[in-house]
């Protein structure tokens, strides 16, 4: 049969299916079952009142839990049993240690951990960025929808978008990657100096700034001893905070570093996507580029939601702009920010499409959910593979409790 | 926001300079490979798209003279042009490629043994030989020459109807299609009656229902893959169009219906319970009232839903079959970044064939989709 006919055959019998599901399941509660007339009509009523939420909920309820509640559970079962044909045996924690012992494994971790970092943060830096221009000006929606585009186009079609900005030709032709092109006007002089040794330097220096900001404000209150800002797990949360940007600080000041003592090949093309640790950031501004829209639709309501009379006593107080942004509006739309960084933290831990079409994981660019792939449908080593599967499930889940956790509160 | 207080902000060029450059730093990959996909490959090779409005000199691949041979005057004489169109301009030519420059246009190369060829400006050329040159090889000529700008739509001819990789671009266009639209419809209906119940009716256990709801919209699908292959496989539908549909029903459900409750909470109450006063069951009160109420946050999840099966890879690649009449276009693309990778002219229009309904949608329902993305993240 021909698909577009299966299609719409499939269309009109689910839609069709549905209908007659909900309609008729009432319809036998209310006709048959316990009919609103006769000597018991209240209790009936009451009772068909009682089942009825069951019928409206019941086939999302088996979806949900056939599609997503079981699949967690089997694949935890899968990654403790080893597949050899048809039959699986238990073994434990075996498949965990094997995959610790790869090396692949803990090249996609760090990779991810760097993903985890980069991606959020610079995608909501962005956005915050250009939600605050545009609100200011005229042309800021047609702006706004064109930075907003790249969110529809396929994680594949963005992949060869980018393939053709790092493209790569021999010296001696012209350069059709804007990367390459604009690499080699470079040629070591006082321009090259300034954009390339200078810049780079300061940026880093203002993000070390930054983060240095931020471990003082998260340790301040532990030093200081006051426990009423927060239990355990809130000190728990800020320990985890600093010792992640102490880690950056060292990172980042070994950069600062490298930048200047680094002797920059002018005048070469460059391969960037099989350049050893930086061609990771040539696929993470892939994902920075589409997600960039989303932080900054969300982040451009939430600074429309920000009280005026508060801009206002801060203009009249002579606050500069910086100040207004920095200190009035950034804080009254922290909790905006977090919701967007924790979503596109999400879209990172699933990031594979990119990665599978520029590198598929070739020169360490590996990220976990192209590793899983690659154990699950290439390897076919289900246990392993599923083993990966769970440690993507592991770092979600402080996501998943927190989000269940704000949304009981919100119920209340 | 600064012109509150009555002062205009010295700050407002800067502002709008640095619009322009996000702004063009997010458009301009986009517009590269558009650029790219209306040129053919030659061009695209032979310089960088943002010179293509431009005219260029560059060195042209090299072209095999060819023609009938007429005899006049004890010569055997080809003429010809090397060039379809007569917008080209030569600018230096040669007959080997160690000296690809050799003569300019109108002069005359001698070939040794008495053949002659010369090549104008406008790339017409006469070959002349004492001898006649049937059935030998002619020579090539290696020019320079000037381009103006020249658009072609043949690429997009090419990738929509001629098999690449196996299957036209056109067939997957076909197959995406049936993917995204039963997956983007059927779990509309579903959710709307969950999303309803979770909103409006009381019974034990909704707040936990909607708590798990919340949860199960972080879990990642890549947990699904093996379990539910298995699982379709046990049911004996194995890789095909209606087990994608079901994972895809399955996986956007969750969205669906915390979007649809979420708007739901917020109808007004008095119209509800008004109905309930004048006799109205919650069927029809779903049918009748909610529903038509609800139709911007059903149309934000089905622009979500949609993109989202159109520019999926990892779903397609596990649930459905590598067959040509099941291959779906991301995975068509990979196919061709793998096997066609240099081929730019193939890429981009592939890439554009399939990036171009997700951006009419996008475009024409823009304000659907912002309305979702608002309500759609966990507060």
């Amino acid at each position: 049969m021909n698909p577009a006919i299966q299609a719409l055959l499939t269309i009109l019998i689910g839609v069709g299916g549905c209908l007659f599901y909900f309609y008729g399941s009432n319809l036998v509660l209310d006709k048959v079952l316990f009919p609103p007339r006769g000597p018991n009509a209240g209790r009936n009523i009451n009772r068909a009142n009682q089942i009825r939420p069951w019928l409206f909920l019941l086939p999302a309820i088996i979806a949900l839990g056939l599609y997503l509640a079981y699949p967690v559970f089997a694949t935890a079962w899968l990654s403790l049993n080893r597949q050899t044909g048809a039959s699986s045996t238990f073994v434990g924690f075996a498949n965990y240690s094997r995959m610790m012992s790869e090396d692949k494994f803990w090249e996609s971790m760090t990779n991810n951990m760097l993903w985890l970092i980069v991606v959020p943060a610079a995608s909501t830096a962005f956005g915050l960025l250009a939600a605050q221009l545009t609100d200011r000006i005229k042309w800021g929606n047609i702006a706004k929808s064109l930075i907003f585009m790249p969110m529809a186009i396929s994680f594949v079609g963005a992949s060869v978008i980018w393939k053709l900005i790092y493209d790569t030709k021999p010296a001696d032709q012209a350069q059709i990657g804007a990367l390459n092109a604009i690499w080699m006007n470079f040629d070591g002089g006082i321009g090259s100096v300034l954009l390339l040794k200078v810049l780079p330097a300061l940026l880093l220096l203002i993000i070390i700034g930054g983060l240095g900001w931020l471990a003082w404000s998260m340790l301040r209150p532990i030093l200081r001893g006051s426990e009423d800002r927060g239990g355990l797990f809130l000190m728990l949360l800020r320990l985890i905070v600093v010792a992640v940007s102490a880690w950056l600080i060292f990172t980042l000041a070994r950069m600062l570093a490298g930048v200047f003592v680094a002797d920059l090949p002018y005048g070469q093309p460059q391969t960037w996507l099989s350049l050893p640790f930086w061609n990771n950031f040539f696929l993470m501004a892939v994902l920075v580029w589409i997600q960039t829209g989303f932080a900054m639709v969300i982040l451009s309501a939430a600074l429309r939601g920000v009280p005026e009379d508060t801009i206002e006593a801060a203009i009249i107080d002579g606050a500069n702009p910086f100040q207004i942004f920095f200190k009035i509006k950034v804080p009254q739309i922290m909790g905006t920010i977090v919701v967007v960084w924790t979503t596109i933290t999400i879209v990172v831990l699933k990031v594979f499409d990119i990665v599978l079409a520029m590198t598929n994981g070739q020169w360490e660019t590996q990220v976990l959910a192209n590793y899983m792939y690659d154990k699950l449908f290439r390897a076919n080593d289900w246990g392993v593979g599923s083993a990966s599967a769970m440690v993507i499930m592991l770092l979600v889940t402080p996501i998943l409790v927190w989000n269940v956790y704000n949304a009981r509160k919100e119920m209340r | 926001m600064d012109n509150i207080a009555g002062t205009k902000s010295s700050l407002t060029w800067a502002v709008h300079i640095s619009v322009v450059v996000l702004v063009a730093m997010w458009v301009l990959p986009t517009l590269g490979l558009f650029v790219s996909s209306f040129r053919t490959g030659d061009q695209i090779v032979g310089s960088g798209w943002w010179q293509s409005l431009t005219t260029q000199e560059q060195q042209l691949s090299p072209i095999r003279i060819e023609g009938d041979e007429t005899e006049t005057n004890g010569a055997f004489v080809i003429e010809g042009n090397l060039f379809g169109n007569a917008r080209t301009t030569i600018s230096s030519w040669g007959t080997s490629s160690r000296e690809p420059e050799a003569y300019e246009p109108g002069q005359t190369a001698e070939l040794g043994d008495g053949v002659t060829v010369t090549v104008q400006a406008d790339g017409g050329y006469v070959l002349s030989s004492p001898v006649t040159t049937a059935g030998e090889r002619l020579p090539r000529i290696f020019a320079s020459a000037t381009t103006p700008p020249e658009f072609t739509t043949d690429n997009y001819k090419t990738v929509l109807f001629s098999p690449l990789a196996g299957q036209t671009i056109f067939q997957a266009f076909m197959n995406t299609a049936t993917v995204a639209i039963p997956a983007t419809i059927i779990p509309i209906l579903i959710a709307a009656f969950a999303a309803y119940a979770l909103a409006w009716m009381e019974f034990p256990g909704r707040a936990l229902l909607v708590a798990a709801i919340v949860g199960l919209l972080v879990v990642p699908l890549q947990l699904a893959l093996i379990p539910l292959l298995q699982f379709h496989n046990w049911l004996g539908i194995g890789k095909g169009y209606l087990g994608i549909w079901m994972a895809h029903t399955g996986f956007g459900l969750p969205l669906a219906i915390y979007l649809l409750r979420n708007y739901m909470v917020g109808l007004p109450r008095d119209i509800i319970e008004n109905a309930k006063v004048d006799g109205a069951t919650d069927f029809q009160i779903f049918t009748k009232i909610i529903l038509p109420l609800s139709f911007p946050a059903l149309a934000s999840f089905a622009i979500f839903q949609f993109l989202w099966t159109w520019n999926d890879l990892l779903v397609a690649l596990v649930f459905l079959g590598t067959g040509n009449d099941q291959q779906v276009l991301t995975g068509n693309l990979v196919n061709l970044m793998g096997s066609r990778g240099g081929d730019w002219e193939i890429l981009s229009a592939s890439a554009f064939v399939s990036i171009a309904v997700p951006l009419l949608v996008f475009f024409a329902l823009q304000r659907f989709l912002v309305r979702g993305l608002l309500a759609g993240s966990v507060k």
